[in-house]
């Protein structure tokens, strides 16, 4: 399919869900680049992932009652972050065995309670893949004011979240509010996840977090630069992977994933510091990392565990 | 040394106990330093010296005792104290610049919402010119030396104009000329009125450039001029735990001449 058919098929009226679907994986691209700027820099991407994780007993009870799944997510996400806040500040355990947790236990609840919805496995499937179809015009809405707040948000608490990450006690010892600050910043995230989980898909959602933004790091030194491009990346990859995935009708979540992988790729081995190309061009070793940037393989890494994560439950079980 | 000219002085720790996991780490710790005096905090591994800089930031409450900032107690945020921690207390593989990093130190007295403006980016721009880094302002800080990297944290603890600056461990993985050029920014900055506190584990440094000495172990075991506590052997026995033959102590005798 040319990208004219695909441009037709948008404004075609029979394929209403079509625009609403890129609408929606665009707008979720855009606010999960921005939001997975902090993620990447920070290296939360296992509170993602938990966070990822933890909506979806939201949303199979939102399922199940039949209201909306982005409330339904949103309140089981932000409960999941505050839990992981306060838990994490007990020093004894660490942080990623406490969201190791937590997480498990959401998921596994969000299992449990949506076996109990007639037509589980097909349900069950559009949750952990994401899907195109079905979008209500309600949650375009939802999806715009949501993702204008979290953007507004960030904005205005920029200053803190970056002084947060830098040295958490020099800024505990200025008088910003650490606790308050990274509460915050877990349910920005929480809400970038929910908002993208209708087209990506559960298990996916995590790539639209920490990939755009890893590749954005790869191409500049400067966190202002890096904000700007991660969500255009995002945005970008969204597009192309809509496009790929209805012309050859490949699932949404899975080829918007992939694109958001080969452009990873591409920063990796052509950006003009980091990248691999600039630094043979250079003469320098392409694995010695020399300003100790986000090593690439880390990005990678949790792309892999994500995907390791996969459970089998979708045809397997009861269905 | 430097007299005390205002009546309280410009950091008083008073018989400080704190606890960390249900143990007394700091027991009765008791110091001051004044206006214009560079003082160096001496003391083994786990005496608790970052513990005494945290207490003095407010960022640990003592269970006995009190911390007095020029007559007042310290509050985070409330009090303009610069703080300088170590090194690697630091996420240097953001994404930032030299000057945007400085900026973060004003990021409290800015309050939430605001931006900065022309009178802070001039603090900014001061700090940087003290430290001799204006030249680097707007290199990332990923790509800078260990040297540079402690000028642009003690650049952003001065961004505040504090009257007191706290260091942790500011020359640990220098070599000796930068080592030199620190303790010489240093004893400026306590020149100039501000009162400096550094913990260290550089004895030889800290006899050499600061006006007093206080040697800690769990709590002040001596407090003194460079000359006076060289010739002591009895205090540094104690609290470094170490015997009369020990590497210390030679060192020790040797600076006394
Ligand atoms: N969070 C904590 N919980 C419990 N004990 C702690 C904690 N932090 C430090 N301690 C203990 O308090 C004591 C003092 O620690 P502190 O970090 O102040 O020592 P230090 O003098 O700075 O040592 P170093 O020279 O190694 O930096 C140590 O025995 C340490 O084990
Ligand atoms: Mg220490």
């Amino acid at each position: 399919m040319t990208p004219v058919e695909f441009f037709t098929d948008l404004f075609n009226p029979e394929l209403a869900f079509l625009p609403k679907a890129l609408a929606v994986a665009v707008m979720s691209s855009i606010i999960c680049g921005v939001v997975g700027c902090y993620v990447v820099l920070r290296g939360m991407a296992f509170i993602g992932d938990a966070v990822a994780h933890a909506v979806f007993p939201g949303l199979a009870v939102a399922f199940v009652l039949g209201g909306s799944l982005v409330i339904g997510g949103t309140i089981a996400g932000v409960i999941t972050a505050v839990l992981v806040a306060v838990f994490s500040q007990n020093r004894r355990l660490k942080e990623d065995s406490i969201i190791g947790i937590f997480f498990v236990a959401a998921f596994a609840l969000g299992v449990v309670i949506i076996s109990r919805a007639p037509g589980y496995a097909g349900s069950l499937q559009q949750f952990l893949f994401g899907s195109i179809t079905g979008i209500p015009d309600s949650d375009l809405y939802v999806v715009g004011i949501t993702g204008l707040a979290v953007l507004a948000v960030v904005f205005l608490l920029h200053k803190e979240l970056v002084a947060i990450s830098l040295d958490r006690e020099s800024a505990r010892a200025l008088g910003v509010k650490v606790f308050w600050l990274d509460l915050v910043l877990y349910v920005l995230v929480t809400l970038a996840v929910v908002i993208s989980v209708q087209t990506i898909g559960n298990i996916l959602v995590l790539a639209l977090l920490i990939t755009p933004a890893s590749t954005a790091r790869l191409l500049t030194d400067r966190l202002s630069v890096m904000m700007v491009l991660a969500p255009l990346i995002g945005g970008a990859s969204a597009l192309v992977g809509l496009y790929v995935s209805w012309s050859w009708d490949f699932p949404t979540g899975g080829t918007i994933v992939l694109v958001l992988t080969v452009a990873f790729l591409l920063g990796w081995f052509l950006g003009p510091r980091h990248g691999l190309v600039g630094r043979l061009r250079r003469g320098r070793g392409p694995l010695i990392d020399d300003t100790g940037a986000l090593a690439p393989a880390d990005g990678a890494a949790v792309l892999a565990g994500a995907h390791a994560n996969v459970p089998e439950p979708v045809d397997g079980g009861r269905a | 040394m430097s007299a005390a000219v205002a009546a309280a002085p410009a950091l008083s720790v008073e018989d400080v106990s704190v606890e960390l996991g249900g143990r007394l780490v700091l027991q009765q710790a008791r110091l001051s330093v004044d206006k214009g005096e560079l003082v160096g905090l001496l003391g083994p591994n786990g005496a608790g010296k970052t513990t005494l800089l945290r207490t003095v930031l407010g960022l640990l409450r003592p269970v006995g005792g009190r911390v007095a900032v020029e007559g007042r107690t310290a509050k985070p945020g409330r009090t303009a104290l610069g703080y300088v921690p170590q090194r690697h207390e630091f996420a240097w593989e953001f994404p930032i610049c030299v000057a945007d990093v400085v900026m973060t130190g004003l990021t409290g007295r800015l309050g939430l919402f605001r931006r900065p403006g022309a009178a802070e980016w001039e603090a900014v721009a001061d700090a940087l010119e003290r430290v001799r880094m204006s030249d680097l302002a707007d290199r990332p800080v990923g790509q800078l030396s260990g040297g540079q990297r402690q000028r642009v944290l003690v650049a952003r603890a001065l961004a505040l104009r504090p009257s007191l600056l706290l260091l942790d461990e500011p020359f640990t993985g220098l070599d000796m000329p930068t080592q030199d050029l620190l303790s010489a920014l240093f004893v400026d900055l306590a020149r100039e009125g501000r009162a400096v506190l550094m913990t260290t584990h550089d004895l030889l440094g800290a006899l050499d450039a600061c006006d007093r000495v206080a040697l800690l172990n769990r709590s002040i075991v001596a407090v003194g001029t460079p000359d006076r506590l060289a010739l002591d052997p009895a205090p540094w026995m104690s609290a470094f735990g170490v015997g009369p033959e020990s590497a210390l102590l030679r060192v020790l005798k040797a600076t006394a001449r």
